[in-house]
């Protein structure tokens, strides 16, 4: 592949077929095709009105309860002796993590499009508790599709889905995880079509959901840079965020992108190892590819069949990654770096005991990295991490890795 | 483009005055050998033209029966490669009977358009039926198709309108399958009543024969399909015969052949005592 040239404004993409770049697009069967467009027309409309913006606007404060803190992480940032560490506190959202950013916006977008069912996929479960909260709070019913071997290692989540009403189908088809999960909810879309809206929870999918699930997370991204200008009176030098599907990370650096001096270091899962293949590092272990409606980089074999990925986060396990970060890692805009589950593990317990916070074991592989970071910007620098979510609900994997009982 | 054998085959059929039969079969299902025995006793068992399915491990638009003849494919060792080899083989034996593959983009973006498509064409097929490239994500592909002179297959469904369908038949030759029903292979049944003024509206918009797939399960259903389409296709049906002689330590040919013939014989007489439509 010939390296693509340098955008003047990287915050242009996706064109109107949903490409950044080669990536994206639209690759789903006839079936859906005319809803996909109908979804674009309807959030195109919706986004231009000023009365959904406010609508959004006024439930993100009352509701979710934004704007998150950005936070001074003092004492990590002594132990790491670099950089200042800034943490955005997005696990401190309702439902504990920015999954709920996105589903407040498209649960609106569904309410105004008519549609009366909602469905969802879930990986550790953290998208699936935010859909379910979104749709009991605006009287929808909701199924969520998650895979059976994710639902046995996340089932307080389980348990908070049917708490808030929504109906939780174990898929057992292929791997039983994420991208099974995906299928299954899309399987039930094409033979739903007349009232069922599907809530995608990543970046990733057909066009329009990378580029709408991105914008609804980049409330992220804006304020930070007002937070960060005010308490720093500049820009970052480096944002970091893990990276699965990528919607945490892309919703923290999509309003830096044309901000050529701040560093946009995306950390993926690298399991047990790159070495290993056992890993769901879709960049740095995987090429181009289309699945569950995009081009993008995959996990896949020569003869372009999935492969499985592995990963102590279930919110990471997952084959693919967004479209757009494919691209700007292509580009050259954004690095994509990988821990390790032990790395990962081992940021988790740090981060509880210097700051007094439980991440999500998802978050965990950004603060992995973060030494490194810190140490390349220097001690006159400044980094920010996006803290997409709280660990209460890996407490139980985590004493399972350190052999205790609970 | 020539699309030479599946004009040809339903040219005859249509001086014969009958729809065709389509069989669907998994490439491979359950090992190489056995589906290269199935693929090869279709045409006598009645199949006027054969759909095969190249596995792919995230088959997204299939109900379960396909999905497990996917998994049963890919674990004997197939993919792509091995699928082009298979119909390689047949053709050995059959110069007659149209082949249409049908799968999902990723083996084929994999390979490369430009590469598959001269494979393809080397191994004897005629079209490609691909369910996750819809006309707008097309061009580069049917590009690649055009030049080894292959069918790109359109799939037109209940939710494409009027507005739609135009672009649904651009660029497509041969004939156009059109899915009965909104949903995944092998699960709703078609109902034959609305079927008929859909298939007439795909004819007119495309101008090609319309083959009907999705829900057809028994010789009754094929028989009502095939009065009022051009052909009727039935997959998820013998795939389940391939599932069910597998757990019943039967012979799986012959099951699925005895199925075909079943289904075929009752397209065949679906149209006779009828008035010429």
């Amino acid at each position: 592949m010939n390296a693509p040239s340098r955008p003047n404004d990287y915050s242009s993409y996706p064109d109107a077929n949903g490409r950044f770049g080669e990536f994206g697009g639209r690759y789903v069967p006839e079936t859906l095709m005319p809803l996909v467009l109908e979804l674009d027309a309807a959030y195109r409309a919706a986004k231009a009105d000023p009365e959904f913006q406010a609508q959004l606007s006024s439930f993100m404060t009352h509701y979710v309860g934004r704007p998150s803190p950005l936070y001074f992480a003092e004492r990590l940032t002594e132990h790491f002796g670099g950089a200042k560490i800034y943490l955005k506190r997005e696990e401190l959202n309702h439902t504990g993590s920015h999954k709920i950013n996105n589903c407040m916006g498209q649960i609106l977008l569904a309410q105004r499009m008519g549609k009366t069912r909602i469905i969802a996929e879930t990986g550790a479960g953290q998208h699936g508790v935010a859909t379910a909260t979104v749709c009991a709070r605006f009287g929808l019913p909701c199924v969520v599709y998650m895979g059976a071997v994710d639902v046995e290692r996340q089932k307080p989540n389980v348990f908070r889905m049917n708490l808030l009403g929504a109906q939780v189908e174990a898929v057992t088809s292929g791997s039983a995880t994420l991208k099974d999960a995906m299928n299954e909810a899309l399987r039930d879309w094409v033979t739903n079509v007349h009232d069922t809206y599907y809530l995608i929870g990543t970046a990733a999918g057909m066009h329009p959901y990378p580029e709408m699930v991105r914008d609804f997370q980049s409330v992220i991204g804006k304020e930070v840079r007002e937070q960060i200008l005010e308490l720093e009176g500049r820009l970052p030098d480096a944002v970091v965020a893990c990276v699965g599907g990528g919607s945490n990370a892309i919703g923290i650096f999509h309003p830096f992108l044309n901000d050529e001096g701040v560093r946009l270091i995306g950390v993926e899962a690298a399991g047990e190892g790159m070495g290993t293949g056992k890993h769901a590092a879709a960049i740095n272990g995987g090429r181009p590819g289309v699945l569950h409606g995009n081009m993008t980089y995959l996990l896949q074999d020569d003869e372009g069949q999935i492969t499985e990925a592995h990963s102590i986060s279930a919110g990471l396990d997952y084959p693919g990654i967004g479209p757009e970060h494919s691209w700007l890692n292509d580009v050259g805009r954004a690095t994509y770096l990988t821990a390790t589950d032990q790395e990962s593990l081992d940021a988790f317990k740090l981060l509880a005991e210097l700051e007094g916070i439980l991440p999500a074991i998802e978050s965990a592989h950004a603060l992995a990295r973060l030494p490194d970071v810190a140490r390349d910007v220097g001690k006159d620098g400044v980094v920010v991490l996006n803290l997409s979510g709280r660990g209460d609900k890996d407490v139980a994997t985590v004493a399972n890795h350190l052999g205790r009982q609970i | 483009m020539t699309t030479a054998r599946i004009d040809a085959r339903f040219s005859a059929l249509k001086a014969e005055g009958r729809a065709a039969f389509i069989a669907y079969v998994m490439a491979g299902d359950p090992d190489f050998e056995t589906g290269l025995e199935i693929l090869k006793g279709l045409p006598a068992a009645g199949a006027d033209l054969i759909e095969v399915g190249f596995p792919f491990s995230d088959p997204m638009a299939e109900g379960p029966p396909i999905q497990r003849a996917a998994q049963r494919a890919l674990s004997s060792g197939m993919g792509l490669a091995k699928t082009l080899a298979l119909i390689a083989e047949f053709r050995k034996s059959d110069q007659d009977t149209p082949i249409i593959l049908m799968g999902y983009a990723n083996p084929l973006v994999s390979r490369g358009y430009a590469a598959f498509a001269r494979d393809a064409a080397a191994a004897g097929v005629d079209g490609l039926i691909v369910v996750d490239i819809p006309p707008e994500e097309a061009d580069p592909l049917a590009d690649a198709l055009d030049a080894e002179e292959l069918s790109l297959i359109r799939l037109a469904t209940p939710t494409s309108d009027d507005n739609r369908l135009p672009t649904v038949v651009r660029r497509t030759s041969g004939f156009v399958y059109y899915v009965s029903v909104a949903g995944v292979t092998g699960v709703k049944e078609a109902d034959a009543g609305a079927v008929a003024p859909a298939v007439e509206r795909v004819r007119k918009a495309s101008g090609l024969p319309v083959a009907v797939g999705f829900g057809i399960k028994t010789p009754e259903r094929a028989a009502a399909i095939a009065r009022v389409a051009d052909a009727a296709v039935v997959g998820s049906a013998l795939v389940e015969e391939v599932a069910a002689g597998l757990a019943a330590n039967e012979d799986v040919t012959q099951r699925v052949l005895s199925k075909v013939a079943s289904l075929a014989k009752s397209v065949r007489h679906a149209r006779a005592g009828q008035a010429a439509l």
